[in-house]
């Protein structure tokens, strides 16, 4: 269990790590928190030839309020995210989820980036990206560009990233006034990979009808999956019980695609979606009510 | 040609100078460079959590690092907790004390992680213990013992 040998730089800013990054054209990985990379290295799974470190970057580090969205920097430790102030003012929704995110040992080293990165389809962050509708700012030698989260998942540990582009930045919107969150998941033990899990926003009118709704599930599917059909039998209604259970089994049914593993089996996953939905569904409509 | 790094580490309070291969794992340089041996290596893949160290005062998994990486850092491992044999850290006095372990191969790592968790909780529910231990894997018993431990732990630390 020793990683092979490889080719080792460990720049100290964004441009000398994109130049580099470009440099070993493909060969290359980018190490973040390798609370990832490092296991599969061991298991020699996966044996990069050069890897770049972004753990000396500094400037990539850092969660910041800019006029009506929230910057965090890729580089920023999930232990961050669970600590900072920022986070529950403009996310409430990723404040309650980054608990779930393994165990205090891994989100000290952890980082918001490289959990997107890795598209782990099981992951908490990338289903979380989704639901927030965060936008990824993704960097090579030429420039810079955006990426919405819903586009930048492209399937199995897959990402719209080109070879030589680095992510460097998240940016979350603020959400829309009246919006209530909820994110649930039921794993073996704490700190395991989910069998499944749900993120769930509802936002309401003055009167309490619902404007929106979001649901996004984890362990569903080849990357984060949104049940929009869901979504729509939501939106414009006033909730009740009866709608939240059509909802639920709408997107637990027709929706989710999971592919069952030692621990559930394809069915079961389904009947956690169903159970979790209603339950994150109520969570979320209750806490958008308190607000109004 | 191998390519390898210089790196200066203060580990409990010493500093070490030594050349590392980059493949080298923070734990493998533990154990075998500077022959740490109570960090223990259980999974090497960042499940067991035997391998559990402090970085920065911050507790780590220290498979999942490569000892390059630790350059300039300032790491604590289960040697640094003690002064000397007969005066353990009242964490280790009271797994002592509360039978908080048999074999002890999973008690460095545990040591490691309720270092900092008891000092950002100074007074913590079973529940808390509980969901604290859940990264750390023993294989002798129930976890009773070491829930109790950690309990005493508690007390002895106000």
């Amino acid at each position: 269990m020793k990683p092979a040998p490889f080719e080792y730089h460990a720049p100290d800013s964004i441009e000398q790590a994109v130049e580099l990054y470009s440099q070993y054209s493909g060969e290359a990985k980018i190490l973040a928190g390798g609370q990832s990379l490092v296991p599969a290295m061991n298991f020699r799974v996966v044996q990069p030839s050069v890897l770049v470190d972004l753990n000396r970057v500094g400037e990539l580090s850092y969660i910041r309020e800019d006029k009506d969205v929230l910057r965090i920097g890729s580089m920023s430790r999930e232990r961050h995210l669970e600590f900072d102030p920022l986070i529950p003012k403009w996310a409430p929704l990723l404040a309650e989820a980054v608990h779930f995110i393994a165990h205090p040992q891994i989100r000290n080293r952890g980082t918001i980036g490289g959990s997107i990165v890795n598209a782990d389809p099981a992951a908490e962050l990338p289903v979380l990206m989704v639901a927030l509708n965060a936008r990824l700012k993704a960097k090579n030698k030429s420039g810079e560009r955006w990426i919405g989260a819903p586009d930048f998942f492209a399937g199995m540990f897959t990402t719209a990233l080109e070879f030589d582009e680095i992510l460097v930045e998240i940016e979350l919107p603020l959400s829309a006034p009246r919006t209530g969150w909820s994110f649930m998941e039921v794993a073996p033990r704490a700190g395991d990979y989910a069998m499944m899990g749900v993120a769930a926003l509802v936002t309401v009118d003055e009167a309490g009808k619902c404007k929106g709704a979001k649901l996004v599930y984890l362990n569903a599917g080849e990357g984060p999956v949104e049940a929009k059909e869901a979504e729509k039998l939501l939106e414009g209604e006033t909730l009740n019980d009866e709608l939240i259970e059509s909802a639920a089994s709408k997107a637990s049914q027709e929706e989710i695609n999971p592919f069952g593993n030692i621990h559930a089996s394809s069915e079961f996953q389904r009947h956690l979606a169903n159970v979790l939905t209603k339950k994150a569904l109520k969570q979320a409509l209750q806490r958008a009510g308190e607000m109004s | 040609m191998t390519q390898t790094f210089p790196i200066t580490v203060t580990v409990n309070e010493k500093d070490y100078r030594r050349e590392v291969e980059p493949r080298m794992l923070l734990s493998d340089f533990l154990r075998h460079e500077l022959g740490l041996t109570g960090t223990h290596v259980g999974c090497e893949h960042g499940v067991c959590g035997a391998c559990t160290i402090l970085i920065d005062g911050e507790s780590a998994r220290s498979c999942l690092m490569f000892a390059v990486q630790a350059d300039g850092h300032n790491i604590t491992t289960v040697e640094g907790l003690a002064t000397d044999k007969d005066n353990l850290h009242p964490l280790q006095q009271a797994f002592w004390e509360a039978h908080g372990l048999q074999c002890g191969y999973c008690t460095p790592g545990i040591l490691m992680t309720m270092i900092p968790f008891l000092k950002q909780n100074p007074d913590p529910s079973e529940d808390k213990i509980r969901h604290a231990l859940s990264g750390n894997l023993c294989r002798c018993t129930g976890y009773q013992h070491i829930v109790d431990a950690v309990k005493l732990a508690a007390e002895k630390m106000k």
